[in-house]
């Protein structure tokens, strides 16, 4: 991750016409937006051409990036905009387990191993529960749980109303709460 | 299903906090002072309010686990950049020698034009001075 003055060094150097310092803005965000992208997506193949697409639009529209936000989250928002882009293009959602290349490394700092252990058997059955959730539901609670976009960004960059965005929020919430935490009347209704 | 039980007499069911916990755990949206009433007295929503706050603070922390792409995804990313702006320079240069086409045509139909009445101009005064 880059800092932020780098960053917006990098940003300015790109923006009048400096290569090398779009090339080093790609480095130093591929993996964040590789996993958005995933997330989104659901899958490896998807994901990289969503990333790719998502870079090459940000290239071609850099002189209308005011650097208001980092470009990180500039980022996000095209990311999550190509990847509606290309659920769309799908009859279908698709979802895979992660591929064996795809390793998840955790840069969290280190703490007690017995709550690291619970804590992250609790990340993997939210990530379970996230892939399982119809891709619509789940891009609206991935870009505003996960990465803390504003409402109307979300439904800006997916296409919908404020409210839409919202309404797809709490069905998506929801959804993850009974398949985590069914009661016994939902346990039931899932056999 | 849940059950429509009521509590006390804030008029609230459980359904009616089931179905605005989603907006209200995150401070989005905020709380009626029924369904805090309720949530105070119903051991069962507080459970479902727990539910939802620790659903949300895993979700938060998916946001420090990075995937690893496969080796490639940078170059594959500057190639087809690369590529767009080739395609770009290619469109300007295109559209540059049409733009320069149609301008010579037009360039020579207007010469044209103008020679055609220069000729007539001329031929009129030649007529008016010999008679």
């Amino acid at each position: 991750m880059v800092i932020p003055s780098e960053e917006a060094r990098l940003v300015a150097a790109a923006k009048a016409g400096d290569a090398d310092a779009f090339s080093e803005l790609v480095r130093a965000t591929e993996a964040d937006i590789y996993t958005l992208a995933y997330r989104l997506t659901g899958n490896a193949e998807d994901a990289r051409d969503v990333a790719q697409e998502a870079y090459l639009r940000a290239f071609k529209s850099l002189k209308k990036f005011r650097g208001d936000a980092r470009f990180s989250t500039w980022m996000y928002r095209i990311t999550a905009n190509c990847a509606s882009t290309q659920l769309s293009k799908r009859s279908k959602g698709r979802h895979e387990e992660l591929a064996e290349d795809d390793t998840v490394v955790d840069e969290r700092p280190e703490s007690d191993p017995e709550t690291m252990a619970e804590a992250g058997a609790m990340r993997d059955r939210v990530t379970a529960a996230l892939g399982d959730l119809p891709p619509i539901l789940r891009a609206v609670v991935v870009l505003r749980d996960v990465y803390d976009l504003p409402h109307e960004a979300i439904a800006s960059e997916l296409g919908i109303t404020e409210s839409a965005a919202k309404v797809r929020l709490h069905r998506a919430r929801r959804k993850l709460r009974e398949r985590l935490f069914p009661t016994g009347e939902e346990k039931a209704r899932a056999v | 299903m849940r059950s429509n039980r009521l509590f006390g007499n804030d008029g609230v069911s459980c359904d009616d906090v089931a179905a605005a916990l989603p907006g209200i755990v995150d401070g989005d949206q905020v709380a009626d002072l029924d369904v805090q009433r309720h949530v105070a007295a119903c051991l069962r929503c507080q459970a479902e309010l727990v539910q939802y706050r620790r659903l949300l603070r895993t979700l938060h922390q998916l946001r420090t686990e990075v995937l690893e792409p496969a080796p490639g995804l940078v170059p594959e990313v500057l190639a087809a950049i690369e590529a767009a702006g080739e395609r770009r320079a290619m469109h300007h240069l295109l559209n540059g020698r049409r733009v320069a086409y149609v301008g010579g045509i037009a360039a020579a139909t207007a010469a044209g034009a103008a020679g055609a009445i220069l000729a007539n101009r001329a031929r009129h005064r030649r007529v008016r001075l010999a008679s």
